[in-house]
């Protein structure tokens, strides 16, 4: 009884987490999914986005305004790794190692602006003495100042804007790129400006999540964004997997992506509960991805009919 | 319409793999030209589209394509001029996108693509009357995800987002080499249809020789990375399959050519 009770009471948390995560996630569809890049920028660039947000509410800045510059932030660090994959020529995944791994540094440089040190690994905020957006102390309060209520309208508008966006002509052709970009070369895209455009969005709204992130649990830290690729996915692939059936509408396959963020934080939640470590949590979360990647191959290789090939072998 | 300069392309340059593709092949295609190209494996037919096409940049020589020179374009700021079908059903349209809205980008072709809506309704309309000249039965299903199409429906429908726009220059390499006999047919007939619609000037790859003979006014055949026959008015309408290899012997001076072309 005790467990159940705990376990519900920890719920709204886990929404909450799921929520903030599920931005992130979205993010990482535009990627994975859209654009078919596995995009590790993202590790540095959620850290990014809530050090940009938390440097700028300490000094005073507006907390709407903070978020658009960690927005802009994480935008900038998309548009690093496109140019290192589309203009360098560097494979899409090394190119997002090489931003993540330079983010590390600039990250500990940005969270101490305005201190005396020269680098700093947690920037804290607090409710009491910055003005946040939100934050988890009110997750169980019944008011305006819930962060569950904040973080709904903020899915709203996010989900709404990218569905607009993917509907125009630049948003198709960031489609047609990633589903066939010989197909959209042939039709005119530039490819490489597809690429980053994708990137950029992406790595927009991983910061926000960042941002979004740092506020709500009081705290932004260097390490924050390890592995936030690895939780991305699992998101997308927990959404995808459950409701891909379901859900065919455009805006529902990134509302998928938010309740596969739900979801997973709930299953964390759950397994807290059960006695695992929260260091434990990063070999699970690998564990699941990894799984979930693996059941798609399988099925294909053993469960499958033969594809009959045709045309002559050269042309 | 499209001129082409003494165009070389090499590739692997000073690797073992080395290989010369292009030798120097000039080539000039009146408006309304459609040209038939044949020619055994590695003859550079398919070279020589992708050259004009802007896959990559040729090493020598110049391309235009009415009037504009092309030579330094990237692909594609060249698509612009250019309908293309290639000859894998899979490479010309987005497997994960509706029918209409592969329609919608072609219809784009050359075009900025901007932040206006990216299908609009009368488009919709459009489409669907032009779907139902391939008479496949694609006008009644365009939202339905071009991977569920087959090979030849695809074909068909990547033929007409080729010259939805009207391009200056169609490329056709071997379209209809991965299709079986029937559906190939179809395809060609489509083909035809609208190249004299339109009155487009085309380039058609086909290890068909029957096929390179019956469509186009003009034929010519590549031979080791270079245009060894070239035949046109009169002379192509007479044209059988027997005088070909013989003419292609002559020209070559090989007699190697029965096998290499009709397996090519």
């Amino acid at each position: 009884m005790n467990f159940l009770q705990s376990f519900v009471n920890s719920m709204p948390n886990a929404v909450g987490q799921g929520l903030i995560w599920g931005v992130m996630a979205i993010g990482v569809y535009i990627t994975y999914k859209i654009l078919d890049i596995a995009d590790l920028t993202v590790d540095g660039s959620l850290t990014t986005g809530g050090a940009v947000c938390a440097v700028l509410i300490t000094m005073g800045w507006n907390p709407w305004l903070a978020l658009l510059m960690a927005v802009l932030s994480g935008m900038l660090a998309g548009l690093v790794t496109g140019m290192l994959h589309t203009a360098c020529g560097i494979p899409a995944i090394l190119a997002g190692i090489l931003t993540q791994l330079a983010l590390y540094s600039l990250n500990l440089r940005i969270m101490a602006i305005g201190d005396d040190a020269a680098t700093k690994a947690t920037l804290a905020l607090s409710p009491d003495r910055n003005d946040l957006l939100l934050s988890s102390r009110y997750i169980r309060e019944l008011g305006l100042n819930n962060p569950l209520l904040l973080l709904a309208v903020v899915m709203v508008v996010v989900i709404g804007l990218l569905y607009w966006f993917f509907g125009t002509e630049m948003g198709s052709a960031l489609r047609a790129t990633g589903a066939n970009d010989n197909m959209a070369r042939a039709q005119g895209i530039n490819t490489n400006m597809t690429k980053v455009l994708g990137l950029v969005v992406s790595n927009g709204l991983v910061a926000m999540s960042g941002a979004l992130l740092a506020q709500y649990s009081g705290s932004n830290t260097i390490d924050m964004g390890r592995g936030a690729i690895v939780i991305g996915l699992a998101a997308v692939i927990i959404g995808e997997v459950l409701l891909d059936k379901v859900f065919t509408n455009f805006a529902l396959k990134l509302l998928s992506c938010v309740i596969g963020a739900i979801i997973y934080y709930i299953v964390i939640t759950l397994v807290l509960r059960l006695g695992l470590e929260s260091t434990d949590l990063k070999l699970l979360t690998a564990l699941v991805v990894a799984i979930f990647l693996s059941v798609p191959y399988w099925k294909g290789k053993y469960f499958s009919k033969p594809v009959k090939r045709g045309g002559s072998v050269n042309a | 319409m499209l001129d082409i300069k003494n165009i070389y392309k090499t590739f692997n340059p000073g690797t073992v793999n080395e290989k010369t593709a292009l030798r120097g092949v000039s080539l000039h295609l009146d408006d309304g030209d459609f040209v038939t190209v044949i020619g055994g494996n590695g003859a550079g037919k398919s070279t020589l589209l992708n050259a004009i096409a802007g896959t990559w940049l040729v090493d020598e020589g110049t391309i235009s394509i009415g009037g504009v020179d092309v030579t330094k374009l990237p692909e594609h700021k060249r698509a612009k001029y250019i309908g293309r079908v290639f000859q894998d059903p899979m490479m010309g349209t987005a497997a994960t996108m509706q029918i209409e809205e592969n329609l919608a980008l072609a219809a784009r072709r050359g075009k900025a693509r901007t932040l206006r809506k990216g299908i609009t309704r009368d488009e919709r309309d459009k489409y669907r009357e032009y779907l139902k000249i391939l008479d496949l039965g694609l006008e009644d299903r365009l939202t339905a995800k071009v991977g569920l199409l087959s090979g030849g429906q695809r074909q068909a429908l990547t033929l007409l987002m080729a010259t939805l726009q009207r391009p200056n220059l169609l490329l056709l390499d071997e379209h209809t080499a991965a299709l079986d006999p029937k559906t190939a047919a179809k395809v060609l007939d489509a083909t035809e249809l609208v190249v004299q619609r339109d009155n487009l000037t085309t380039l058609m790859i086909t290890h068909n020789m029957k096929d390179a003979i019956a469509h186009g006014n003009r034929l010519i055949m590549m031979y080791e990375g270079n245009i060894v026959l070239d035949i046109s008015g009169e002379e192509k309408k007479k044209l059988t399959v027997e005088d070909l290899l013989a003419k292609f012997g002559q020209a070559t001076g090989s007699d190697e050519a029965d096998d290499k072309l009709l397996l090519g």
